[in-house]
């Protein structure tokens, strides 16, 4: 899957990045690294020099190793690594783990490694030098596979290697603009200074472009953050914008609210209840939406989303069940009481439940996974039952900025997306407890209404754009068949009645018009 | 380090090999070849040999040889090799890369 899932990203990677037309702005080199093209409106300035700078571990290598891979495998832009830290086979043996075969790339002409090992200890200075061997190893790199990228990683160590600070300076600098007239685009990756970016300020000379790459613990949580510190002649995003690093490389994760470019929802998807579609006035959630379900613990928000998902598997479209606090097991075993049949749907292939407790992974891992997910599975629908489980491994304010990522995502492909989110038991019901629903096109409220020593189950939909949605507060029960909204009985007072009042007015009607057929209002 | 070589070949019999990498006929490189000889003459006597490499020549060998500044002088034997960089204008520093006792001066 590795293959088919990086060049399927690569291409929806270079498809979200064409500029507009007519609009004068800088070359760039695509990277392939999901997200990474987006924040920098399509990648790194070609032909000039990029900083990447951040702390150990923070994937500065690993940038640079997927910005050739990407050039050397797709865009027929051979490229040149010169590895000042790790030995040729460590970077291959690191690579493959994320898929990238490096020696068969470099096997095949399309990629260079070149390791400049400089080691104090082995060498005495005498005198004044300039670095014209590395000037030649580079050149002669460049010109023997015809290299259009090149990656130092990290340059820096020079400066353990050898003691003239001065020199050392003066020729970088010398470097960089020498690269420059060779046409090349380059990564230059830097380590974490704790006064500058970098220890020996090469932000001083690479000055066209500078990302820096973070890590950071938050809530025993490693998040991996990036940010476009500064991209010459061109826009891009200033947030730090998180990223992940795992099997298939180094991930920024989406942000395809830079530009709001949904299609118009057409059609609706049906709720999976008959009288629920009704209310909605439009035969179920619009296509392409999103939908909030909230409320108090046992209100039956999952069997809503059940519903919602069995439908789905009923019209054949594919629906990825995202359940944050059961099992699968637990949710089909769960469903199966009120008559929906999840594991056909299941077995049918319709329906994939992925259970994962929100703190097995990051709150950025989970969305991540969500997208690869996604990508490869094409769903039409998606539950995600409880996103208020979300809160556990994150901040409310983190989850919501993921959430509204996820949104978005879900959104540009169309995809209905169903949320639940288990509402406090101090607060009113009306008020999700991660302050979502304005993300949400729609919102339905379930309540547990208290009275006459009973308690019975209400629906209310709070907000349905675009929809002539009913303002009513529903009873619903949940049967053997499933959820049931009641019809509704009022008292000539204009109250709503519920459970054994309502039963009772039933009955009472009843008995008054032994045959009315028409007795519902 | 110096006895265990000394005792299974003694100094006076030793033949140096060096290598002086340069790129190109700069003044810088030729100032550290002159230096070089000139050294070589005085502390080693006519056991030596040099080999000047000019990478403009021969580009491979600086990756090969894991050249990066130049001029560079490796002492290719006695072993082990060891690396001196500059125009050698420092003449105590090039002893010392080279390991040759300081005393041995003039």
């Amino acid at each position: 899957m590795t293959k088919d899932g990086r060049q399927g990203a690569a291409r929806t990677a270079s498809r979200k990045v064409r500029q507009p037309s007519g609009r004068r702005s800088i070359a760039k080199a695509p990277t392939g690294i999901v997200g990474l093209d987006e924040i920098t409106r399509g990648g790194l300035p070609r032909r000039r020099a990029t900083l990447v700078c951040g702390g150990p571990g923070a994937g500065k290598t690993l940038l640079g190793t997927q910005f050739l891979a990407h050039g050397a495998m797709v865009l027929d832009e051979p490229g040149v690594f010169v590895s000042f830290e790790e030995p040729p086979l460590e970077l291959i043996e690191n690579s493959r783990s994320l898929g990238i075969d490096l020696r068969d790339l470099v096997n095949r002409g399309k990629i260079f490694i070149d390791y400049v090992r400089v080691e104090r200890s082995e060498i005495v200075e005498s005198g004044g030098y300039d670095l014209d061997g590395l000037f030649i190893r580079l050149a002669h790199a460049i010109s023997s596979i015809g290299a259009k990228r090149v990656v130092l990683d990290t340059i820096e160590m020079l400066f353990s290697g050898l003691t003239d600070a001065f020199i050392l300076r003066a020729e970088l600098h010398r470097l960089f603009q020498w690269l420059k007239t060779k046409g090349v685009t380059t990564i230059v990756t830097g380590e974490r200074g704790t006064d500058g970016l970098t220890r020996h300020g090469l932000e001083e000379y690479l000055t066209d472009c500078v990302i820096v790459l973070d890590q950071r613990v938050t809530t025993q949580e490693a998040t991996r953050r990036v940010r476009i510190l500064k991209y010459r002649g061109s826009a891009h995003s200033n947030n730090e914008i998180p990223f992940l690093i795992d099997d298939n490389g180094l991930s920024v994760l989406p942000i395809s609210s830079l530009g709001l470019h949904y299609g118009a929802p057409t059609g609706s998807v049906s709720t999976g209840i008959d009288d629920l579609d009704e209310l909605f006035g439009t035969g179920g959630y619009f296509r392409g939406s999103s939908v909030l379900v909230s409320g108090q613990a046992g209100t039956g928000k999952s069997s809503l989303a059940a519903h919602f998902a069995h439908a789905a598997a009923q019209r054949a479209e594919r629906c990825l069940y995202l359940a944050f606090e059961e099992s699968a097991q637990q949710i089909v075993r769960n469903m199966r009481s009120i008559g929906i049949d999840l594991e056909s749907d299941v077995r049918k292939g319709l329906l994939q439940i992925h259970a994962q407790r929100p703190t097995h992974l990051g709150l950025e891992a989970h969305l991540v996974a969500v997208h690869r997910l996604i990508n490869e599975w094409h769903p039409t629908v998606v539950v995600l039952d409880p996103v208020s489980n979300l809160t556990n491994i994150a901040s409310p304010l983190d989850v919501k900025s993921m959430l509204s990522r996820l949104l978005d995502f879900l959104k540009g492909l169309e995809i209905t997306a169903l949320a639940t989110s288990l509402t406090g038991g101090g607060g009113t019901s009306y008020q999700s407890d991660i302050g979502v629903s304005s993300l949400m096109d729609a919102w339905m409220v379930l309540q547990n209404v208290e009275a006459n020593g009973e308690r019975n189950r209400a629906l209310q939909i709070i907000k349905a754009r675009e929809t002539s949605h009913s303002n009513q507060i529903r009873e619903f029960v949940l049967t053997d068949e499933g959820l049931k909204l009641v019809p509704i009985h009022r008292r000539l007072d204009g109250r709503v009645l519920v459970g054994t009042s309502r039963e009772v007015q039933q009955d009472t009607d009843a008995a008054m018009q032994p045959a009315a057929p028409g007795a519902r209002s | 380090m110096t006895s265990p070589l000394r005792r299974r070949s003694p100094p006076r019999r030793r033949t140096w090999r060096l290598r002086l990498y340069v790129a190109g006929q700069t003044p810088r490189s030729i100032t550290a070849l002159d230096n070089l000889k000139r050294l070589c003459d005085a502390d080693i006597g006519n056991r030596y040999e040099i080999e000047v490499i000019d990478l403009l020549k021969h580009p491979h060998r600086a990756r090969q040889d894991q050249i990066v500044a130049v001029p560079t002088l490796v002492r290719k034997l006695p072993r082990p090799m060891r690396k001196i960089i500059g125009d050698l204008s420092s003449r105590e520093r090039v002893l010392v890369g080279l390991g040759l006792p300081p005393t041995r001066s003039r």
